[in-house]
């Protein structure tokens, strides 16, 4: 238990990505598979800055010439975050795409149904 | 440092320009460039492996300027360069083979967007088989899964469509658990190229620190890989999205794509955690299990299918299945095997969806086997090369499937007990079930229609075309009788992987 505590962010960040993948999985609206994505992907952002933070240091952008490390903190993880915003942005436009072409096509949302009314067309 | 040591890096940028420049080109020109670009990557990849087996060693090539326990880089060695090679030849011959009914399937101003996507999916599997780096790797496993959503897409009816989000669903889940392994070994090891990383996990492993979180780890990244590569049973996406994408996309994705992911999944096993400590952790046995499981069970699925292509989609599977058994064996033999059944899937398959397409479309484009009765005498070349690929998948000697049961059985016998028991019963069913479904298969399309059905007529396969599909049948030939050298690449490749 201290050490969940000691870990708080990381502890959150794990219990976020489970609330996202489960939506993922589990819940039948598209759209809200769609935001059980971003959760996910956005508790997996939260965990890397968090590692990449270190208390009373500052982003490592060198000014009043300041250059011992120890100043600093980890500029890669926010990299890393960065590079994986860029993904998940990419793969909700697709989705939302996918979902307007869907909703079009059977006027509903819910993939079980859209999978249903799709097994009557012919192939 | 040759000019041909640049040549891995050329072929990956060479598919990333050619993907730019396709989407201001004519619809016919993109078609020549992203063929053309495909041969170069053969060309290059071809003199890479002669280079590469000229070498003891692999060599690492950075990318950028930053050397390498800070900057990115990628390390060719010749199994990389082997499976390059192969990748794209089976890319280069499923195009020829391919394109010329993309209009069928594929909007004549999406045809510039269809040529972009295969350019990239190439340009991310190659990225895969030579980087070096984790988290280039997660990067370039999302390209290639938007690359492939959009390769299936293209066919615009309802069940694409809902095939392809399933697949997304399942595809960004994998991705999901793929980035939070990656991220907690990261803040564990504080690296992300594979060298430094394995350095950092062996010590961790030697000091007993962090045990519990690599385990975690492991099966994050393993489970995140194995989702998208299809194993059983995380295959829920895989039928009915290579079932209803146009052929050649069915093509290049059960062909190459899933190929790639197993690749970095060997490559993170190897260079990264250490084959020891996969032993250790017991990972290995669960996708032998997984592996066994699915070679019966995605059979089984197989021979009660009513569509040709389905059935070829849930083969597909099992044969996934192989290649997880012989990498669940853990022992250097089954891996190799299972990187040699990796190509040899990877031509048969590509194949066998492209030939079935032209039996399916000399029926009056009719999937059930009923209409498919005398389809060989309709389209010969086609009925030809159908069966031999359907006799690789069998296991007939002189064909490449042989020696991967050959190669599998033997890897197996190195164990007693239970292991070498379902190894070789696994094998022996397996092989009964490909029997049953694909002799059958090809027994119907060689039988005389019964019902007086009209088959309209059609155009006649282009000869391009046919030549593409018998080049491939000479390649699974020569998969099967001249094995011994490219079983030697993948042996001394893989000693200088970890």
């Amino acid at each position: 238990m201290q050490l969940l505590y000691e870990n708080l962010e990381q502890t959150v960040a794990v219990i976020l990505f489970g609330i996202g993948f489960t939506i993922l999985l589990l819940q039948r609206n598209l759209i809200r598979k769609i935001i059980g994505l971003n959760i996910m992907d956005t508790a997996i952002y939260l965990f890397l800055a968090s590692m990449g933070y270190i208390s009373g240091r500052k982003a490592p952008i060198v000014v009043d010439g300041v250059t011992e490390v120890s100043a600093y903190i980890n500029p890669i993880p926010a990299g890393l975050v960065l590079t994986g915003i860029v993904v998940s942005v990419s793969f909700t436009g697709i989705l939302l795409a996918l979902t307007v072409r869907l909703y079009r096509r059977y006027n509903t949302l819910d993939i079980d149904v859209i999978a249903l009314l799709a097994k009557g067309e012919d192939a | 440092m040759s000019l041909v040591h640049n040549f891995p890096f050329f072929s990956i940028l060479l598919c990333m320009v050619a993907g730019i420049f396709s989407s201001m080109l004519k619809k016919e020109a993109a078609k020549w460039v992203t063929l053309s670009v495909s041969l170069g990557v053969l060309v290059l990849s071809a003199f890479t492996l002669h280079l590469t087996l000229g070498l003891d060693d692999n060599y690492p090539f950075m990318m950028g300027h930053v050397p390498a326990p800070w900057g990115n880089e990628i390390r060719i060695g010749r199994l990389e360069a082997l499976m390059a090679t192969g990748v794209s030849a089976v890319l280069f011959l499923s195009l020829i083979a391919g394109f010329y009914h993309a209009p069928a399937f594929v909007s004549e101003q999406k045809t510039n967007l269809y040529c972009i996507m295969v350019d990239l999916a190439l340009a991310a599997v190659l990225v895969l088989i030579y980087t070096n780096d984790l988290f280039t790797v997660y990067v370039f496993i999302e390209i290639m899964t938007i690359a492939s959503c959009a390769l299936v897409v293209v066919r615009q009816n309802g069940h694409t469509l809902v095939a392809i989000t399933r697949y997304m669903i399942m595809h960004l889940f994998g991705s999901g658990l793929l980035l939070l392994g990656i991220a907690m070994l990261y803040g564990i090891t504080g690296h992300l190229l594979m060298e430094p990383l394995g350095i950092a996990v062996r010590q961790l492993v030697l000091t007993g620190q962090y045990n519990g979180p690599l385990t975690v780890v492991i099966a994050l990244i393993t489970a995140g890989l194995a989702i998208k590569s299809a194993m059983f049973p995380f295959h829920g996406w895989a039928p009915d999205t290579y079932a209803f994408a146009p052929p050649l996309s069915s093509a290049i994705l059960s062909g190459i794509i899933s190929k790639a992911y197993i690749f970095v999944m060997i490559k993170f096993f190897y260079r990264v955690v250490g084959m020891e400590l996969i032993i250790s952790q017991q990972v290995h046995q669960f996708l032998f299990i997984c592996g066994v499981a699915g070679m019966i069970i995605a059979s089984v699925l197989a021979i009660s299918q009513r569509d040709i292509r389905r059935m070829i989609a849930y083969s597909s599977v099992a044969q996934i299945g192989y290649v997880y058994m012989g990498l669940g064996m853990g022992n250097t033999a089954g891996v190799e095997a299972a990187v040699f059944q990796m190509l040899v899937h990877a031509t048969v398959k590509s194949v066998l969806f492209l030939s079935t397409y032209e039996l399916i479309n000399v029926s009056g484009d009719r999937k059930r086997f009923r209409y498919l009765h005398g389809a060989g005498y309709r389209n010969v070349p086609a009925g030809i090369v159908f069966t031999f690929a359907a006799m690789s998948m069998v296991g007939i000697p002189f064909t490449g499937g042989f020696i991967v049961k050959l190669n599998l059985a033997i890897s197996g016998m190195a164990f007693g007990g239970w292991v070498r028991a379902l190894v070789l019963i696994a094998l022996a069913m397996s092989t009964l079930l490909n029997a049953v479904y694909f002799l059958h298969t090809v027994v119907s399309i060689y039988r005389r229609p019964t019902q007086e059905l009209v088959y309209p007529a059609v155009d006649p396969m282009p000869r391009y075309a046919a030549a593409a599909m018998l080049a491939s049948l000479l390649l699974i030939v020569y998969l099967g009788v001249g094995s011994e050298p490219i079983l030697q690449v993948i042996e001394t490749g893989l000693k200088t992987f970890s």
